[in-house]
Order: structure tokens, then sequence, then C-alpha cells
């Protein structure tokens, strides 16, 4: 009996470990803008999802094969985060916060605007990339989407740990986020690394929306993922990368976790809103999360 | 002609009334008002019924965001504990509308000082994303709590009846909805003219400043807050009794966006700017719903995706504001207005 319980709990935190990879990767591309430009995007949800339905577009409606059909993708999710940097963001350097975050709720209406008006409100599905049937550990259960879902967040991780810390554009980014002027007179390009980073993020959302739409379904509303991802991002530091996937999966754990023991108990509806009240949890005792630079000044 | 604005002392600067011509102007507005609502079309009145509901609620949010300068993303949240107090009330405790209408304002003053109170340590962002979450939540706990709200498929709502009148036409409720949002603008242009008003600018400006000059930020901020939050529990409570049936679908993000593209749209920190972008809003979709007879159904994706389309539009009209006229409709007045009084000496 007690180990039954034991292989729920178990059970319980891989599930959970697999959904909070998908909000780590949200969080990567919130924290990468964030970063880069200190604008904080109410509409990476909205990037996720369109990136979703690119893919979908490429493989599903126009046949293309599978390997090119993520590149297109990719290419395609990257132009369009530099087209939003450089039209609606670009003039709003130096504006009062207020503003800026007003332009991203914006944008995120118009996204979903635009998402909507083109594919539609009908549950779609991305075909099956690998097979369903799960595996099975110790008596632990995983479907091979949950397991990909968590090998992709690692090579992510490392992919963006090199980058950042040996490759010369990453050195860049890392200096525009540091320091504008001072990477000015270095000879960096702040407008180049500022699109970059949007481009940067949109892909990375975009590897997100993918991997959450094969595991669920592909839907407008998915976008909603991306308002899941702020306590995620608030918990582990705004302007901290291994904050952000530290702060995704331990949203994942905790929401997956009350939600198996909670819901039952009370009826329901706790898994939906942990998340946020560990927000507010947060905001309230440690408001620069884990990781974050401490500079919230109180008054 | 008027060569200038020549105020001999402080008193006359902060009349609200400036001009005789203007008291003129405002009466005639009124009355013609009046009379048109007498006479005019039943959806003509659904119109303005429900911008002058928007007022209120927009009025509210820019007392917070304009003025104050403590940005609120999830106004819907205090228009559902609004709507949905006043409801539970009349229909459930038997409370009569005059009463409920108030208890309904407190109900949600005291859910506003809650949220309040972390303003006081965040502010910007993090304020931003504490009342995401909190509008988030209240929708949750509408669509979840069944025993009490009816969840997801909404709730009924008593119609208004005040000393055995009943106020359930578009007609009569313009008669209940008309005086409070009167009463709602006069108390809102009177409260920035005077401390308060003048704590929350300076809060908003500079808040270590004003913290520096005698301001007390805690009950500043926190009545900010509350006054805030009152404004929009009565839009709340008022709305559920004009559409006589709320569900949590009423009050969902997008209405929060909507009530921020008011006052972004009438102009930030400005009382008539409020009342400029909520009838700009509420009008918005219904001229939308005409395009197509004007094009003679050449366009019939208008009609297919409506609600997209008005989202597009949405996103559009916040961004090109913030872009293009962060004064908004408010700056536009003034700008016009300057430009008539000085022309044709335009310098």
């Amino acid at each position: 009996m007690a180990s039954e319980g034991l292989t729920d709990f178990f059970q319980l935190c891989l599930s959970g470990f697999a959904v909070g990879c998908i909000y780590a990767i949200v969080a990567l591309g919130f924290v990468i803008i964030y970063k880069a430009t200190d604008v904080f995007n109410f509409a990476q949800g909205e990037l996720m999802t369109l990136g979703a339905f690119i893919c979908y577009l490429f493989i599903v409606q126009l046949h293309i094969p599978v390997i090119w059909a993520f590149l297109l993708t990719f290419v395609t999710t990257a132009l369009i985060g530099m087209i939003i940097e450089e039209i609606f963001l670009r003039p709003m350097v130096g504006e009062p916060i207020f503003s800026v975050i007003m332009i991203t709720v914006g944008l995120s209406v118009l996204l979903k605007g635009i998402i909507g008006l083109s594919w539609g409100y009908m549950i779609k599905k991305f075909p099956d990339f690998v097979s369903e049937n799960p595996l099975s550990l110790a008596g632990i259960v995983i479907s091979p989407l949950h397991l990909i879902t968590i090998i992709v967040t690692a090579i992510l991780i490392v992919v963006f740990a090199v980058f950042f810390k040996f490759s010369k554009i990453g050195i860049a980014m890392r200096a525009v986020a540091s320091d504008q002027d001072a990477s000015l007179l270095m000879g960096i390009s702040v407008r180049k690394m500022f699109g970059l980073s949007w481009s940067i993020s949109a892909v990375v959302a975009c590897i997100g929306g993918i991997l959450l739409s094969s595991i669920t379904i592909l839907h407008p509303s998915s976008s909603f993922v991306g308002i899941k991802v702020f306590p995620a991002v608030v918990l582990g530091g705004m302007d901290s990368i291994v904050g952000a996937i530290l702060g995704g999966i331990i949203i994942g754990l905790v929401e997956n976790i009350a939600g198996g023991y909670i819901d039952p108990i009370v009826g329901g509806g706790v898994k939906e809103i942990t998340a946020f009240v560990v927000l507010l949890a947060i905001l309230m005792i440690r408001p620069y999360g884990l990781f974050g630079k401490e500079e919230i000044e109180r008054v | 002609m008027r060569s200038g604005d020549f105020k001999a002392s402080y008193a006359e600067d902060i009349r609200i009334l400036q001009t005789g011509f203007i008291k003129v102007c405002i009466g005639l507005f009124i009355l013609s008002l009046i009379i048109y609502v007498l006479i005019a079309d039943k959806y003509f009145i659904y119109l303005i019924n429900l911008a002058a509901i928007a007022t209120i609620g927009s009025l509210g949010l820019n007392l917070l965001t304009g003025f104050t300068g403590q940005i609120s993303i999830g106004h819907a949240g205090f228009l559902a504990i609004g709507a949905y107090s006043s409801a539970i009330l009349t229909s459930k405790c038997g409370f009569p509308f005059f009463l409920a209408l108030p208890v309904a304002g407190a109900i949600t003053t005291f859910a506003g000082l809650l949220v309040g109170i972390p303003s006081l340590r965040l502010k910007g962002l993090y304020l931003a994303i504490t009342t995401f979450a909190f509008g988030f939540i209240v929708e949750h706990v509408a669509n979840t709590w069944d025993s009490l709200t009816e969840g997801s498929q909404g709730m009924v709502v008593p119609p208004v009846e005040i000393l055995g009148l009943n106020f359930d036409t578009d007609r009569g409720f313009f008669f209940i909805v008309f005086p409070v949002t009167a009463f709602a603008i006069i108390f809102a242009r009177n409260l920035i003219r005077s401390k308060p008003g003048r704590a929350w600018i300076a809060i908003r400006d500079q808040d270590i400043a004003a913290q520096t000059i005698g301001v007390n930020l805690l009950w500043y901020k926190l009545s900010s807050f509350a006054v805030s939050s009152f404004y929009a529990g009565i839009a709340g409570a008022l709305f559920a009794h004009y559409l006589m049936y709320i569900s949590p679908g009423h009050f969902e993000l997008l209405v929060s966006v909507q009530y921020l593209a008011m006052i972004i749209v009438g102009g930030l920190g400005s009382v008539l700017g409020s009342v400029f972008g909520a009838i700009f809003m509420i009008l918005l979709p219904e001229v939308l719903k005409f395009l197509p007879d004007l094009l003679r159904g050449s366009c019939p994706v208008i009609v297919e995706r409506f609600a997209d389309i008005n989202l597009i539009l949405y996103g559009l009209i916040i961004i090109l504001f913030i872009l293009k006229e962060p004064k908004g409709l408010y700056g536009i007045w003034t700008d016009i207005k300057v430009y008539w009084r000085n022309w044709p000496y335009t310098y």
C-alpha cells in the first residue's frame, strides 16, 4: 500500500516534470527577451501558439517533409520575432514601463486575433512523430512524448549554455544585457542584438509550442500556457536563465502534485490555480525570485 | 474672442466648469441626451447605457492607472466581484437594489484593498503581474464555485426595482445609470482637483519625491486602489442588473484589456478622456458590425469571423495609440480646441 502510494507520487512527479520542462522552455523565451531588452513580453504565449500553428501549416497543410518543415518553421518564427521587435518595440525604447507593457498586451490580443482568423477554432492534432505506446520502468509509466520533451529541454539548456558562454554573438548579447552603453562603445550593434534576442526567443517559444501541442492538442487557447509561465519566470527571477528553467520545472511539479492530491478533496479546480497562488506568494515574499537580481526599491 | 486664460485666483483655476459658455454647453448636452433617449430606438439606448457603465469602470481604472500610476491588468476581476456580489445579494439574500449596489461596491473595495497591499512593495511590472494573476484567479473562482456563482453556465440577475417601480427596459435603466455615471464623473473630477488627486499624481510622477514632500504612500496608494475598485464594483453591479444575466465569460482577461484600451484611447490621467475612451470602445465593435451592410455583403469574412477581427482591431488600436498618440482622444480634443481658439493666428 505504501509503495503504491510512492509509485503514484513518482508518477505525478514525472508527468509534472515533463509539463514543467515545457514551462521551462517558454520561460526561457521570456527571460531572453527580458534580459536583453528589458521588455516583459505578455505576448509570449501567443508567439508560442503562432509557432506551433506555422509548423502545423508546413507539415499538415502543405505536406513538407518533417525535417524541412521544422527548419522552415524556425526561420519563419525567427523572422516574425525580428519584425515584431523592429516595428512595435523599437520605438518604445526608453518609454515608461506602462506603455511597453501595454504594447505587448496589445500585441498578444492582436496575435490571438490573427491566429483565430487564420486557423479557426477547430481542435487540431499534430501527426504522431513517435509511437504512442507508453514506456514502463519499475512500475512508473512514461509516454515517449514526455520523454522527448525532457530530452529536448535538456538539449536546449546545453545549447544555450554553450551559446551564451562561448559564441561571439552569445557573449555580445550578454554584454548588451549587462550594459548597453558599454557594449555600444565596444562596437556591438545593440539594435541587432535586440532583434536577435526577439528572434531567438520566438524560436524557443515555437519549440515549446510544438512540444505542447504534440502532447495535448493544437488550439488557439493553448496560448494560455504563456500566462501560466509568468509564475515560473517570477519564481526563477526574471533575468536569470537558470532561474527560468528551474522555475518552470518547479511550477510544473507543484501544479501536478497539488492537482493530484488536493483536487480530489475539494472537487477540482486547484490544478489551474496553484501556479498563480504560488506567484502571489512569491511576489509578497521574494519579488525578485530565486536567482534574480535584487533591485526592487522599497518605498 | 478669448485671447488667453487669465485667472485671478486659485479657486478660479481649479473650477470644474470654467466659463459660462461651457456651462451652457453641458446643460444643452444633458438636455439633448435625455430628449434623445425618450425618442430613440431601443438599440441606441442600449449602447448609451453600456457606454455609461463602461465610463464608470474606465474612470475607476484611470484613477488607479492614469492618475496614481499603479498598473492594473486585472480590472475585470473587480468588475466580476461587484457584479457577482450584487447578483448574489439581490437574488439569494433578498437585498433591494439600492442597498445591494453600495454593498457590492463596498465588497469590491475590500478586494481592492487586498490587492493594493502588495502595491506597497511592488511597482511597475511586478504589480502588473500581480493584478493579472488576481484577475485570473477571480475568473477561475467564478467558474468553479458552483454553489455560489452557478459556475460557467452563469446566473440570472433580477432587474432593478426601486419602490415597486420596475426599471427592466433599456429606457428605464437609462434613468438609473445616468445619474450614477454623472455623479461618478463629478466625484472623480473633484477628487482629482483636491488633495487626494494631487497626492496620487505626485505618486505617479515620482513616488520617492512624493514621500519626501510628505505624501503618505501607504494611505494614498491604498485609497487609490479602494476608490478604483469601488468604481469597478459599481460598474460591475450595474452591468449585472442591466443584462440580467452574468457568467464568468463576461469578465475574462479580454475585458481587462478592453478597459485598459479605453483609458489609453481616451487619454491616461484625464477624466474626460475616460468618458471618450469608454464611448469609443463600446461603439467600435458596433460600427464594425455595420460595415458589411455598407459594403453590400461583399465582405462575408467580417460577419463570420467577427470576434477575431474585433481582437485584431483592439490590439491594433492599443498599439497605434501608444505609438502615435500617447495622449489619446483627450489630447486630440485639446489640440483641436487650442487650434480653434487661436485661429486664424495659430503659432
